[in-house]
């Protein structure tokens, strides 16, 4: 609860620096500072709080739970992470720093918010407290067409998705009469109607626009492509996950009971999450897009741990998921920043020009591509582990495993171009000594997770 | 804690050798395999008597520890792993490679994985050293391997992680249907699995199955295999061919027959017979080939399925034989490789049609050939032959009603065997001398090389006791 106060005034605070001081770097400080402190408010507040403990505020509207604490703590480590990785980068995007990082305070409240949200009211304001900063990022590079197309269509289609979810949550409100968790969870199997089944399903359509499953994945590539890379690498990890933390906790909670009514249509969007993500990263020629399809593709399997019922496994596997999937994605989107190419053309010849950026790059890829002794094995084998625990998911699993061969294909292109193809990778900007630290860090942190995950699980 | 060594060593020298610049890391190199084979050979006297185990927990909230068990059968390969290291580095000693640091780091780091993978007794840490042995393979091949490098690599690879997956699938189904602390443990995985109806256990055979049947490999999958062979760097390919395909093997005996045992009686007529078109498939292209190198590439396909034959025949003769042979067939693709290299090293080609004479002008190197060629045949007196007299022993002795047939098919494999190796010995050995690129006969290094092998070749062939003691008794743990 001290996060979310926390959040908010360093938000507010930081966007009147910018009428004080016009140093862009000692914006850039500050705010890593603030989100120094706000990593440690979180801290604070989830070794106040018993393990299993959960508290409630507002008139129950929000349950701040341990967990949902160590999910918090979790996203703001990887936020601070990022912003150490790639302030310079943002720093380079516009003239309204202090904006950008304002903005990016209040995306954290509306991460707080989603993963302790006990009434629909409340999904509904973390949704729109998370995405409307992420329009107007989108958007910063106002210089650029492809910037200004990508924010105009994601707020388009972020808008009719916000108008899917309200319908949705009024449907559910007429079957129930209620907007509260714990009132949904009074559905039952044999007395559901068809108002609360449509209210289900209209929810799903609208968080899984918000997690980019397909085939509600259409804004994903170009959004992700046209808005600047430091703000994708951002949009794509801590953003996502918590609009996964968020989908996680209203269906396995609240309409665990009726899963039989909305489990087939997951799993089958699950699958087509899985086959378009990897099939289409498999044909991109930009880096970035293949990212952003790999990230449709991580999609895939973070949706296991939705599906799961299996609730000790599905949240281990989703936190896990849900820290290695940034660190190594975020990882991954330092180095592309770095080069002045974006097409894997661009990656020839990195490891005789600058050998630990290709070091560190070849760590995330095997991290995301999911190869043991990275934390991209441990996530995707904890959820892959919550499904099969299911048992009536087996054919669901082997396919998604099939599809993770897939997908070693778009992530070891770069490696190969990396290492066995001849060529001048030009770079953007010199890397800095600083830089390389927090990159060796970044790597560390990935193969920490990947050889003892319990320890990012302390308490669950 | 001296278990935990074996792994160690070579992984923390491998790690050091990156950040050693020069040609100094060979020695470090051949430093770290000598300490790793006095370890292993410590451990094998050990494990002669009685097996013993070293573990810790991993990550406790999976059930998974960092368990390691060293009986007969693990600490052989270990032994094996731990010989055939060294052997490479000498006899490359005189060679340079480009960039050695990363070269011998990731030798020495995929020698960690093999290791680990003949002692892991916990799945998911056998699951980790499987893929940890694999890595670095699929750097060495792209970074210093032939012309057609990286397309050979990477269909080695995506074939090979296809499998692992699938095997991970199973794995994690397996542990699934397990209770108690310690679900991947190789006594709960098992007790689990045994305990499952056939239907089940058919599916997880063929999940767990597809990835040992891969590395094997076994012939629908073998495709990778004669390329990725002829495509790499030497000393790759006999880690490859000499211990990779061990792995498979070692695997279907450890994690596959003990734990379901159902579904590999229902599918084991199946594999067999996939086994033996692979043994007279391979031998009769083998037959056709004139480049050196893929003659033994399928040279070795047709071992191997006669290895897997002979173990899905399900007899106790035939699974000793197999542990038997998986270290003879080691030590002797080792030595064939050795002296293939050193043909291209001297006459610049491998090409059968244009290489002769060998006995003329380099005797020693022409010795070593027709030993090692014999060995390979499984002529009485080589290693090979008690290994190979112990898998048709088993095929003969095997459950199957068609056992016969499958053992007069196999048959067929030694005769074609002969044929083509000796083939081999006569065009390179024999006949108009070639001319020589460099003109040298076996130098001081490959002599030593050579003769740590042909030494275990002969000596094994006499006196095999020590071997066939050694993993005695290891076959009724596996198929009580």
């Amino acid at each position: 609860m001290k996060a979310i106060i926390a959040a908010t005034i360093f938000g507010i605070l930081l966007m009147f620096v910018s009428l004080m001081m016009k140093d862009k770097k000692a914006i850039a400080s500050l705010a890593v500072v603030a989100l120094f402190v706000l990593f440690g408010v979180n801290l604070w507040d989830l070794i106040q709080s018993p393990a299993g403990s959960s508290q409630t505020y507002f008139n129950n509207m929000l349950n701040v739970s341990y967990y949902g604490q160590l999910f918090n703590t979790l996203m703001t480590g990887c936020t601070l992470l990022y912003a150490l990785l790639v302030s310079k980068e943002i720093q380079k995007v516009g003239a309204h720093v202090a904006e950008y990082f304002a903005l990016i305070f209040f995306i954290l409240v509306g991460v707080y918010l989603l993963s302790s949200y006990n009434n629909l009211l409340m999904l509904f304001l973390g949704i729109e407290i998370m995405s409307i900063p992420q329009y107007i990022l989108a958007g910063s590079d106002k210089r650029n067409l492809k910037s200004s197309e990508a924010s105009l269509k994601y707020f388009l289609m972020g808008a009719f998705s916000t108008g899917i979810l309200l319908m949705g949550i009024t449907l559910l409100y007429g079957a129930t009469g209620s907007f509260s968790l714990a009132g949904l969870s009074f559905l039952q199997a044999n007395t559901i109607n068809a108002m609360a089944v449509a209210g289900i399903l209209f929810i799903m359509m609208a968080l899984g626009f918000k997690v980019s499953a397909a085939p509600m994945h259409m804004w994903t590539p170009d959004v992700y492509d046209g808005a600047p890379t430091p703000f994708t690498a951002y949009m794509a990890t801590v953003v996502k996950a918590a609009a996964f933390i968020a989908f996680m906790q209203l269906f396995r909670f609240s309409f665990g009971n009726v899963s039989n009514t909305w489990m087939m249509v997951l799993a089958v969007i699950t699958a087509i999450t899985l086959f378009v993500g990897n099939i289409t990263a498999v044909f991109q020629q930009s880096v970035k897009r293949m990212l952003a399809y790999s990230s449709i593709a991580q999609a895939g399997f973070m949706l296991f741990a939705v599906l799961a019922s299996n609730t000790a496994a599905a949240n281990h596997g989703m936190l896990i998921y849900a820290v290695a999937y940034s660190v190594g994605t975020i990882g991954i989107f330092t180095v592309l920043m770095k080069l002045k190419d974006y097409t894997y053309d661009g990656f020839n010849g990195l490891a005789q020009k600058e050998p630990l950026l290709a070091f560190v790059a070849t760590i995330f890829l095997l991290s995301l591509a999911g190869i043991p002794l990275t934390g991209g094995f441990m996530a995707k084998y904890y959820v892959v582990m919550a499904a099969v625990q299911q048992g009536n998911l087996m054919w669901l699993v082997i396919f998604a495993l099939l599809m993770a061969a897939v997908s070693v294909y778009y992530y070891f292109r770069v490696i190969i171009a990396m290492y066995f193809k001849q060529g001048d990778a030009e770079l953007s900007s010199e890397v800095t000594g600083g830089d390389k630290f927090m990159l060796i860090l970044t790597c560390l942190l990935v193969i920490l997770l990947g050889v003892a995950p319990q320890l990012f699980l302390a308490g669950i | 804690m001296m278990l935990t060594l074996i792994i160690l060593i070579p992984l923390l020298a491998g790690a050091l050798a990156f950040s050693v610049k020069g040609e100094g890391v060979k020695g470090l190199a051949l430093v770290s395999s000598l300490i790793t084979l006095g370890v292993s050979c410590w451990a094998s006297c050990n494990a002669y008597t009685e097996p013993f185990s070293f573990s810790v927990p991993w990550i406790p909230s999976l059930g998974t520890h960092f368990a390691l068990l060293a009986d007969g059968m693990s600490t052989m390969l270990c032994l094996l792993t731990a010989i055939v290291l060294p052997v490479v580095i000498i006899t490359n000693w005189n060679k340079t490679v480009d960039k050695p640091w990363a070269f011998y780091g990731f030798m020495l780091l995929s020698q960690a994985g093999l290791l680990g993978v003949f002692l892991a007794s916990d799945a998911l840490l056998f699951y980790f050293f499987w893929e940890l042995a694999l890595i670095p393979v699929y750097f060495l091949c792209s970074r210093w391997g032939g012309e057609r490098r990286i397309p050979v690599t990477f269909k080695f690879f995506v074939y090979t992680f296809v499998g692992s997956l699938m095997m991970l699938a199973g794995i994690i189904y397996l542990a699934s249907q397990t209770s108690g602390p310690d679900a991947y443990s190789w006594n709960s995985i098992v007790k689990a699995g045994s305990a499952l109806p056939l239907q089940t256990q058919q599916v997880v055979f063929w999940l767990i199955f597809i990835a040992f049947a891969i590395k094997m490999p076994i012939f629908p999958f073998h495709t990778w295999q004669p390329d990725t062979y002829e495509q790499s760097p030497t000393p790759v390919t006999i880690v490859l061919s000499a211990l990779m395909v061990k792995m498979g093997l070692y695997a279907v005996l450890r994690w596959l027959f003990p734990v379901l045992p159902q579904g590999v009686a229902y599918w084991s007529d199946t594999v067999v017979i996939l086994s033996i078109i692979g043994i007279v498939y391979a031998s009769f292209l083998a037959i056709v080939q004139t480049d050196i190198k893929r003659l033994v590439a399928y040279s070795s396909i047709a071992h191997m399925g006669l290895m897997s034959a002979a173990a899905f025949s399900s007899s106790n003769v035939g699974m000793h034989g197999i542990m038997v042979q998986m270290f003879n067939h080691g030590i002797n693709i080792t030595g064939m490789w050795l002296v293939v290299s050193m043909i291209e090293n001297r006459w610049g080609t491998r090409d059968m049609t244009k290489l002769g004479g060998m006995a003329n002008v380099a005797p020693k190197m022409a010795i070593a050939l027709v030993i090692i060629s014999l060995a390979n045949i499984a002529l009485p007196l080589t290693n090979g032959f008690v290994g190979e007299f112990m898998l048709f022993n088993g095929l003969f002795s095997g459950a199957s009603p068609y056992h016969i047939t499958f053992m007069v098919i196999a048959g067929l494999g030694v005769i074609l065997g002969a044929i083509y190796t000796l083939n081999m010995v006569q065009k390179t050995a024999y006949g108009e001398t070639a001319e020589m690129v460099i003109a040298k006969d076996i130098t001081a290094n490959e002599y030593v090389g050579l003769f740590i092998i042909i030494g275990i070749i002969l000596l094994l062939g006499v006196y095999p006791k020590p071997l066939l003691d050694m993993t005695a008794g290891i076959a009724k743990i596996l198929v009580p």
